[in-house]
């Protein structure tokens, strides 16, 4: 018997009196096939939402079901390309259908006409298990794509192994046993996204996901395999904090999903990151960048699967044995879809009209982070960074709520900060990240032995400088002692040269970590010093007359990343000035 | 051909039910025929089996359950779209409203629209000149970007609407191909009238395209104008290679309606009773601006919006400022002091200026002016509020110094005539002249060349 459309709600559809569904099932609806999912099946009727636009849907019109659950195709292609929110090619949608977005597209996620130069790693004879590597193949300048047996395959033996050559992504590479049965396995295989696809096991976070942002590295460190989430109201730069993580962090792979989104802002990542070049490798941003789009005028259905298409697509590559960074702009965008969807099933809402299970689905994505020893025994790892806008600016709203249950590192946006264009406006006093004693291992061998505690002791100024700005509110800095004084000249060198960072100047766009250490020895410095100077009886105006205060505050311009070695003349310079001064 | 349906199941608000209905698409248009001749139209916006549930644009009133005969049209709600229709007046649901009969249309277009694909889109670089210096300097609009004005009531929105209409010009270029759409959801009559008045005054009512939804207008109707204005301008832009400046007023009028038609429907209520879909709905409405590959026309979209009891945190400016790029905020109290445009600048923003202002568009060092303009005039505030607690004669002689900046840049910078056009040059001097009011070492935001080339010896 067919099975047709009863009722039609958005983008929520019924089917009455049918058994033949399952939850979760991917299904073509109506004449267009329309890619919809079931979410809700009973004796009654089943629940389908549908990822397109559903105006010119008929009652009557039949579904049909797909057997399995909605899927993504994972092979070599999807590195550098642009996807909409159920992982199709919007380049090739574009070609194909014009500049709309137009429903019932069907074109492959993975090109199936593109050739890629194959190896094959493997002989007839050999024993492969699920996750294993059995050919690899370049999928773009930076990105060598390795071939794996699906983790659904336990066991196998290679029966048949192609000779090395060009392939196209279907095309049988190697034929394997599995207990009797002959499987031929190609460039490309199956996932369902909602699944998070499995790994050997888990091992602990030891390394920060370095960004070139001095307040993130330094105050805030993002863990590589960590959870972090970045709320902050409009205007308060989201996006941009975002857009120079994705271009300067050092991941192998970017998967950026504009959630919900401006449409000008992926034009805007489209462009820059074709543009840009990566100064660690040389290439271009774009040949280690995904792009999910799903814009805030496309079918909101898909606003919520985009954010597990992007995650399935970063476990993907993560099992080949990369560091995989995930862009999601925003959190709060996929929350409404679901709060949109939980409202046309006229469920039982909770908090603000988000459905009961909020937190539980957004601790699923966020546990989908991690740094994992991998099925073929590389290590990978994800790293999810996600934005969060809060309605009205309102930290206690429940997505930012429930997104700080399940994240370890904090990075909170704020609007004073942004009004003052403090950029980037990160709050140094709320955020925080639960990692730092993780990586003490990593910065004594890589950065620094001091580097925490140089850390630390800039981080106590900018906290002493906050109480003292509660006295200065009532009083004025004038009456303020000047050992008191000296720390708000200090504070604000910190907040002005260090924490400030230009991301259109050419240099202080990406600082790198040696640097930011000896930008904050020298600040160091020079307060120590100016603490010795003023216990001497000099007074902070005397002090400040010597320039170097307003000379540090500029540094990060002065002395450009390849040329550390000037930081020793400054610091020359301050054991001079500053202790002539009084003498 | 059309069936003919009789009668009605229900009529609840502006929907209304029918049952023993087949064959009808989702969101298709229906026509309800009266028992004394007027005709309504309405669209599909739920179906459950035989039963389907229509909403009414002109409203409900006088529909009993045995007066009314339905046909259903077969096709969305489309509108006539031609290059006629420039200095036509059209009303919420785009039929002529100014007696000069149809307008014979090039094409027909789904008023829905249909979401832009991102890869088809170019990334707006160019900057309207608006000859105001708030706006020029400091929130530079671009062509194809939505850039919101946040008022109040009581506040000149409407003055500032206009100002930028008449002034607006396209660096370069003659303007020839410049054309307005002009939105009005849910205003009063007069206000309407005035906008007329000011574009006819202008000599550009020639160029303008009105869609009039007034504040005793059915609302349903207002749910409908945006898009059908919107319409006009895609295919003016896109088609006709135009570019489109659309004034939308008032947006909070159009929330409103879609919450009480939201309502009327059962539907679960998100934040102050607004629909949960709003952001959504809102989105369609403002994504429609932009530049697309292949066209050399542009659609840039103003949305004026009065903040309900002058609160930012207030869904509608919320969600509207978490769409467009960027926002340009009214402040009551420099508005009460006299100054027009009285904008807060802390509060306003333009996120694509960046892209389409500096060398090559307007002047090399206008970044920097800008940052240093915003920075110097938060620590005005800092002293003023710090001056409110120890009274300004016990200020620091730097604090001294930022009060005067601040009352100079308001009087000279943001206050200026409502017919005063300025050039970028003029607004960036200005600029300097204001910032030469402090010592040099307070420019932190500029390189030590630049403060050179341009600070005023005193």
């Amino acid at each position: 018997m067919n099975n047709t459309i009863y009722a039609i709600n958005g983008p929520v559809i019924k089917i009455r009196d049918t058994k033949d569904f399952a939850m979760r099932e991917m299904v073509y609806v109506g004449n267009k096939h329309l890619i919809g999912e079931v979410i809700g099946v009973n004796d009654s009727a089943t629940t389908i939402q549908v990822y397109e636009n559903t105006a010119g849907l008929k009652i009557g019109e039949e579904v049909e079901g797909t057997g399995g659950p909605m899927s993504v195709t994972l092979g070599p292609g999807i590195i550098s390309n642009i996807f909409d929110g159920i992982a199709r090619p919007l380049t090739e949608m574009k070609k194909t259908d014009g500049v709309f977005v137009t429903e019932g597209s069907d074109i492959p996620t993975v090109d199936p006409n593109r050739e890629f130069d194959v190896t094959v790693l493997v002989k007839v004879g050999d024993e492969l298990s699920a996750g294993q590597i059995y050919a690899e193949c370049p999928e773009s300048p930076l990105i060598t794509n390795r071939v794996m047996v699906p983790p659904s395959i336990k066991n196998c033996k290679v029966t048949f192994a192609a000779a090395d050559g060009k392939y196209k992504p279907d095309d049988t590479i190697i034929r394997v046993d599995v207990n009797g049965e002959e499987v031929p396995l190609t460039l490309c295989q199956k996932w369902p996204i909602r699944t998070p696809r499995p790994v050997a096991k888990r091992i602990p976070i030891n390394t920060p996901l370095i960004t070139g942002q001095r307040v993130l590295d330094t105050i805030v460190p993002v863990a590589k395999g960590g959870a972090a989430a970045i709320p902050g109201g409009f205007g308060t730069g989201k996006t941009m904090t975002q857009h120079q993580i994705a271009k300067w962090c050092d991941a192998d792979i970017i998967v950026y999903i504009g959630c919900g989104e401006r449409g000008n802002e992926m034009t805007q990542v489209l462009e820059e990151f074709g543009e840009l070049i990566d100064p660690k490798s040389g290439k271009h941003l774009t040949d280690r960048t995904v792009l999910i789009a799903n814009t805030s005028n496309m079918p909101v259905a898909a606003r919520e699967a985009s954010i597990y298409t992007g995650i399935t697509i970063a476990e993907y590559y993560r099992d080949m044995g990369y560091d995989i960074a995930i862009m999601a702009d925003s959190t709060s965008r996929w929350a409404e879809a679901l709060r949109e969807i939980s409202g046309r099933l006229e469920e039982m809402p909770a908090e603000e009209g988000y459905p009961a299970y909020l937190p539980s689905r957004l601790a699923e994505f966020y546990e989908r982070a991690g740094n994992c020893s991998v099925l073929s025994g590389k290590r990978g790892s994800v790293t999810i960074i996600g934005a969060v806008s809060p309605a009205g600016s309102d930290f206690s709203e429940p997505v930012t709520q429930n997104t700080k249950r399940f994240v370890r590192c904090f990075i909170a946006l704020d609007k004073q900060l942004a009004y003052a264009r403090h950029y980037p406006a990160i709050n140094w006093l709320t955020s925080y990240s639960e990692y730092i004693p993780e990586f003490e291992e990593f910065y004594e061998k890589n950065v620094g032995e001091d580097f925490l505690a140089v850390r630390q002791e800039i981080y106590n100024i900018l906290v002493e400088e906050n109480r003292l700005l509660e006295i200065v509110k009532l009083i004025g800095s004038d009456v303020l002692p000047d050992d008191q004084k000296l720390i708000l000249e200090t504070a604000k060198v910190i907040r002005v040269g260090f924490l400030q960072q230009n991301a259109f100047h050419k240099d202080d766009t990406y600082v790198p970590m040696d640097k930011q250490l000896e930008m904050m020895r020298t600040i160091l410095l020079l307060n120590k010093r100016s603490v010795e100077a003023v216990k001497r009886g000099v007074a902070v105006s005397d002090i400040l007359k010597t320039g170097l205060f307003d000379k540090l505050t500029k540094i990060k311009y002065e002395i450009s990343n390849d040329h550390l070695e000037k930081f020793a003349e400054i610091d020359k310079e301050i054991e001079s000035v500053i202790s002539a001064l009084g003498q | 051909m059309n069936i003919q349906y009789s009668g009605l199941a229900d009529v609840n608000g502006p929907l209304v039910a029918l049952e023993g209905v087949s064959g009808v698409a989702y969101e298709e248009i229906a026509e309800l025929r009266l028992e004394d001749g007027t005709r309504r139209l309405g669209r599909v916006v739920q179906m459950e089996g035989d039963k389907v549930i229509l909403q009414v644009f002109e409203g409900t009133t006088g529909l009993s359950l045995d007066n009314t005969r339905t046909v259903f049209k077969g096709r969305p709600l489309e509108i006539p779209l031609s290059t006629e229709m420039l200095g036509r007046v059209f009303n919420g649901a785009g039929k002529p409203a100014d007696g000069l009969g149809d307008v014979f249309a090039e094409k027909y277009g789904d008023i829905n629209g249909r979401a832009l694909n991102p890869v088809a889109r170019s990334y707006p670089r160019n900057y309207i000149h608006t000859g105001i210096s708030s706006i020029d300097c400091l929130m530079t609009l671009i062509r194809g970007q939505k850039l919101p004005i946040f008022s109040g009531s009581g506040l000149s929105h409407n003055k500032l609407a206009v100002q930028i209409v008449k002034q607006a010009r396209i660096a370069e270029e003659n303007g020839q191909d410049f054309a307005i759409v002009f939105a009005a959801m849910g205003v009063q009559n007069d206000v309407a009238d005035y906008f007329r008045r000011e574009f006819d005054q202008a000599g550009a009512s020639g160029r303008v395209v009105m869609f009039l939804n007034l504040s005793n207008d059915p609302i349903i109707e207002r749910i409908l104008t945006p898009k059908c204005a919107l319409t006009t301008a895609e295919y003016l832009a896109f088609e006709k290679n135009m570019h489109i400046l659309v004034v939308m007023t008032d947006i909070t009028s159009y929330a409103e309606a879609l919450r009480e038609f939201s309502s009327s429907k059962g539907e679960i209520p998100g934040r102050k009773g607004y629909p949960g879909y709003l952001y959504s709905d809102l989105a369609a409405m403002y994504e429609r601006a932009g530049v697309i590959e292949g066209s050399s026309g542009s659609v840039t979209q103003i949305p004026i919006l009065t903040m309900p009891n002058d609160d930012i945190t207030h869904p509608i400016p919320d969600l509207t400022a978490y769409i467009t790029e960027g926002q340009i905020v009214f402040d009551r109290q420099l508005d009460s002091e006299g100054i027009y445009p009285g904008l807060s600048v802390l509060l306003s923003l333009s996120r694509l200026m960046k892209d389409g202002i500096g060398e090559g568009y307007t002047r090399s060092d206008h970044s920097d002016v800008a940052n240093q303009l915003f920075a110097a005039y938060a620590k005005v505030q800092d002293a003023r509020s710090l001056a409110s607690v120890i009274g300004e004669d016990e200020l620091s002689d730097t604090d001294k110094k930022y009060m005067e900046f601040g009352e100079q840049f308001e009087q000279r910078f943001l206050n200026q005539g409502a017919d005063e056009n300025r050039s970028m040059d003029q607004t960036l001097e200005l600029a300097w002249d204001l910032l030469s009011l402090l010592p040099k070492t307070e420019l932190d935001r500029m390189s030590p060349d630049l403060i050179e080339a341009h600070y005023r010896q005193q």
